[in-house]
């Protein structure tokens, strides 16, 4: 039965990115029917024809897969740490690890910006202005190197400061105590280095504005192989979702598994952090909302949140879009106001028997 | 003469910085039921930890002849089963789902289950009469309903030795007596039973007893042998006394 609503659910999930994938190229400055004239009739005018082909293709439609992406990997990320750590709570940006990934992102830029600035002008050396969005390969994936170190060095330092994962609430303080920390020198990064300050500040409120293919191709491939490792690591997470001793008893290899899944948890994060800033709450709730309408198995549960993330994101970034066009928010701030409500939600139900009971 | 299954000799073993065991030494026979007992804090839960290889101690634990650190971990889970006390029961899985888990140590990484592996949950949970909730999720069972839930789990694994850490806790009287019914059923297939055991009645079921008190083995000797009961007896301050009734030995408060 839970197999047939999993999957079930899988489908739903995969209609409801297309139907948003949809909604999301029409959403924008230039409406609906402004793109849809030209592009049906392209002999009436091709200079507009052309102009509408740009939108959709080098804007709009790299920015709303990436914004799927972005979701998918958050997603994914958040079921790993909640099945890893054995706690609802867990999420990517609690244990430290995207506050780790913005920091790495910070300090390639602040050192970037420095090598440009001696060579004259905030220009890379082949002419190109650098920024923290800038669509080059070698941009993209040095950007998502960086964040997958900073998120790896945070979320082990949170397990060394709250010493293993036995302790809920020791594990989830050292979590914020690494995130703060992190965070404060991220902003000391940026204070020495202040031409990066303007470009990282659209990083820090999280934005998929500025995703292009690159991006989007990075995050994909991130994404595949992410999922991939799930897959491999989902039966251990079920072992250990029995307690540690259990799984210890079952023959489980703990350490090398738990090394694996930190480096998983880490690689998902920083790549979704590299490419579109810091997006609160997607990583939290996505776990929890399938859970909400299914039990199932780590497997599963892996990929539902993952599709569950890219829905979410993708439908905040259109709401983001919408809400005061022709302006638009950055989608971090709107899924931070989003995901506290729904964390202070679950919080309540949880007092009230259920919801976050561990 | 019975072979030995499991063989614990000179065990010291800490939690933090307290010493829990100092110097436990025991002989488990191979297709006996042997039962644990002791007063709170005696270190029957540790014990068991480290017989299971859970815990690192000092000593030297023997599975079958063979030193207990030197056989690969998952060779060592298909042949020793651990039933731990008030473990986490993976509240989103189902009920089948779980169970299957004890088959872990029969599985290749990825494979998917066998008949065998079918056959063995199957059984476990018939015998644990809980395979008409195998769909439910186990967030959804009673403390007791749970336990069997865990139990089946542990069968599952259809081990050569099961240790189980207070396996009546939460079960009404009908199911401590299926479980009664149950390790009989282990002992016939030669299985050898450990049970840490506060049902002091239910442990006098058993062959053998090793009784505890502060982190030793103060006896260890058939459970029917009137010196195991004085033991027993004395170990609980002469707060209980052994009593026949209806060809069973009893433990009444005094």
């Amino acid at each position: 039965m839970n197999l047939y609503r999993a999957s079930f659910i899988g489908w739903l999930l995969l209609a409801l990115a297309l139907l948003l994938a949809a909604l999301g190229v029409c959403v924008g400055s230039a409406g609906f029917e402004n793109l849809l004239k030209p592009l049906v009739n392209p002999l009436q005018d091709p200079g507009q024809t052309a102009m509408a082909w740009q939108i959709v293709w080098d804007i709009r439609l790299p920015r709303t897969l990436g914004a799927w992406a972005a979701g998918a990997l958050l997603g994914l990320a958040g079921a790993m740490a909640q099945g890893l750590f054995r706690n609802p709570l867990a999420d990517p940006f609690l244990l430290g690890s995207a506050s780790g990934a913005s920091l790495g992102v910070a300090l390639v830029l602040a050192a970037m910006v420095g090598a440009a600035g001696m060579s004259g002008g905030g220009m890379m050396s082949d002419g190109t202005a650098f920024s923290v969005f800038g669509t080059g390969w070698l941009t993209r994936l040095g950007l998502t190197g960086a964040a997958f170190g900073g998120a790896m060095l945070a979320v082990l330092l949170t397990l060394a400061l709250s010493n293993g994962v036995q302790h809920t609430l020791r594990l989830l303080l050292a979590g914020v105590v690494v995130g703060v920390v992190l965070g404060a020198m991220t902003h000391m990064v940026l204070l020495w280095s202040p031409e990066s300050m303007q470009a990282m500040q659209a990083f820090m409120l999280g934005s998929t504005a500025f995703v292009g293919w690159t991006a989007c191709a990075v995050m994909l491939g991130v994404w595949l192989l992410a999922s991939v490792a799930g897959a491999l690591l989902a039966r251990m997470l079920d072992g250990l979702s029995l307690g540690e001793a259990t799984a210890h008893s079952l023959g489980l290899p703990l350490v090398p598994m738990r090394l694996a899944l930190v480096a998983v948890l880490a690689l998902a994060t920083g790549a979704a952090v590299a490419q579109t800033g810091l997006i609160a709450f997607v990583g939290l709730a996505a776990p929890h909302l399938v859970r909400s309408v299914v039990k199932t198995t780590h497997g599963r549960l892996i990929l539902l949140s993952s599709l569950m993330g890219g829905v979410l994101l993708m439908a905040a970034d259109t709401l983001a879009r919408w809400l005061i066009a022709p302006q638009e928010l950055p989608v971090g701030v709107l899924t931070a106001v989003l995901g506290g409500g729904y964390l202070l939600w679950l919080m309540h139900r949880g007092t009230r028997g259920g919801g976050l009971a561990p | 003469m019975t072979s030995i299954a499991v063989r614990a000799s000179r065990i010291s073993a800490r939690l933090g910085n307290t010493e829990i065991l100092h110097d436990v030494s025991l002989a488990l026979p191979q297709g006996r039921w042997t039962s644990i007992v002791g007063p709170n804090g005696a270190g029957k839960s540790t014990l068991l930890k480290v017989l299971t290889g859970l815990l690192p101690c000092q000593g030297r634990v023997e599975l079958f002849g063979r030193p207990l650190a030197s056989i690969p971990p998952k060779k060592r889970a298909q042949q020793l089963a651990w039933l731990g006390q008030s473990e986490l029961a993976a509240d989103d899985l189902t009920v089948w789902d779980v169970v299957m888990l004890g088959r872990l140590p029969h599985q290749a990484w990825l494979a998917a289950p066998s008949q065998a592996d079918w056959a063995a949950v199957e059984m476990a949970l018939t015998s644990t009469q809980a395979w008409d909730w195998r769909s439910r999720s186990v967030g959804q069972l009673s403390g007791g309903e749970r336990q069997r839930v865990l139990l089946a789990r542990a069968l599952a694994v259809q081990a050569r030795v099961l240790l189980m850490d207070e396996p009546l806790a939460n079960l009404d009287p009908p199911h401590q007596a299926d479980w009664l019914g149950v390790v009989r059923c282990l002992l016939e297939s030669g299985v050898t039973v450990v049970s840490v055991l506060h049902e002091i009645s239910m442990a006098l079921h058993s062959d053998e007893m090793v009784i505890m008190a502060a982190g030793r083995v103060t006896h260890q000797g058939i459970s029917a042998d009137p010196a195991t009961h004085r033991a027993l007896e004395a170990v609980f301050d002469y707060r209980i006394t052994i009593h026949p009734l209806a060809k069973q030995w009893v433990a009444l408060p005094n």
